[in-house]
């Protein structure tokens, strides 16, 4: 146990590489409260919210919860069950679409 | 972290690693701490949470057939005789992430058995979360006393509200019992409960600095589902 206690204690990493993550992401917020400070619309601001909110996510997972610096058999049990995240996203996508588009219909035709 | 070393065991990098410790004896997270490796199923199982949530909005959202109040408006603030859109949510959300910078030092610290300079930032995490709690708080009021109700708004899609309260107030209650362990364990840190390794409640396992890391993968998660929901939310 004081083996690994001494591991532990050399495998802290630089405060360089925190201060640097910690600057990205007060300046990704800014970039991605400009989106809407200059009311950018449609597919361009769709795509800047999520690249903006991706690499957030990215950078506080992989370095402040240093996911980068984990064992592969530890980041693909977390990362895998996203897919599932994504799939349902999917559906739901489908579900609310045609939702939408039986509202709609039955407005017009009148039930 | 990865530079963990067991005897008579070779690492080996990426899959062909994962492969071999996921199919060796004992343990599949070599080098994690249990405690660790439990934190992580937990956010898991969060993240479920958050994405059912998250999902039920674009759900609701994309069905009605009524225009969705626009954020920009209804969480703007009007400060020194200007309209500012969505001010109080960019301040929270600069705050959050001081708060998580603060908590990710004091990990590091932690490991460096800097006692004092850990206990310190994480003091500092916990105020950056009440300040959070705080304007959070402001903002319900806020919406409350504009007639901001789960089944009706003045400013259009009924759903609305619903999805408001259900999603930043699960959040914010994260936030809370988040600031709630801050505060004790900066209290454990000073103290010194982590370098003399004395027993936590419930549990017969001496106190170590991991426990900071533990703490600090909660609270960086509860920043990461802010950006999603100041993506999806407030932005979208």
């Amino acid at each position: 146990m004081s083996e690994t206690k001494k591991q532990e204690q050399t495998s802290t990493h630089k405060i360089g590489i925190y201060l640097w993550i910690w600057g990205l992401l007060f300046v990704l917020s800014f970039f991605s409260y400009m989106v809407d400070w200059y009311q950018f619309q449609g597919m361009l601001r769709w795509s800047l919210i999520l690249v903006f909110m991706f690499l957030k996510a990215g950078l506080i997972m992989a370095f402040f919860m240093h996911l980068f610096w984990e064992r592969y058999a530890l980041v693909n049990v977390l990362l895998w069950p996203m897919t599932a995240i994504a799939c349902f996203i999917f559906l739901m996508v489908a579900e609310f679409e045609y939702t939408v588009f039986t509202r709609f219909f039955y407005f017009v035709v009148g039930g | 972290m990865s530079d963990f070393k067991i005897e008579g065991y070779e690492f080996k990098p990426g899959f062909k690693g994962m492969a071999k410790d996921t199919s060796s004896d004992q343990t599949m997270f070599k080098g994690v701490h249990w405690g660790k490796a439990m934190m992580w199923i937990f956010l898991l199982s969060d993240t479920f949470i958050f994405s059912c949530f998250l999902i039920s909005y674009m759900k609701g959202r994309g069905s009605t057939i009524i225009d969705w109040p626009n954020p920009s408006e209804v969480f703007g603030l009007h400060v020194f005789g200007v309209d500012v859109p969505l001010l109080l949510i960019a301040i929270m959300t600069f705050v959050l992430i001081t708060s998580s910078g603060t908590m990710a030092l004091a990990v590091k610290y932690g490991y460096e058995k800097n006692r004092k300079m850990c206990g310190w930032l994480i003091l500092a995490t916990a105020i950056g979360g009440l300040t959070f709690v705080g304007m959070q708080a402001f903002e319900w009021s806020k919406l409350i006393h504009e007639g901001v109700r789960p089944w009706e708004n003045p400013f259009g899609a009924p759903q609305f509200g619903s999805f408001f309260f259900m999603i930043t107030g699960f959040h914010g209650t994260h936030v809370s019992i988040g600031v709630i362990f801050l505060f004790i364990y900066s209290y454990k840190t000073f103290k010194g409960h982590y370098d003399e390794g004395k027993r936590g409640w419930f549990t017969t396992i001496k106190g170590d600095y991991v426990e900071i890391e533990i703490l600090g993968l909660y609270w960086h998660f509860v920043d990461l589902v802010w950006v999603f929901i100041f993506a999806f939310f407030y932005l979208w």
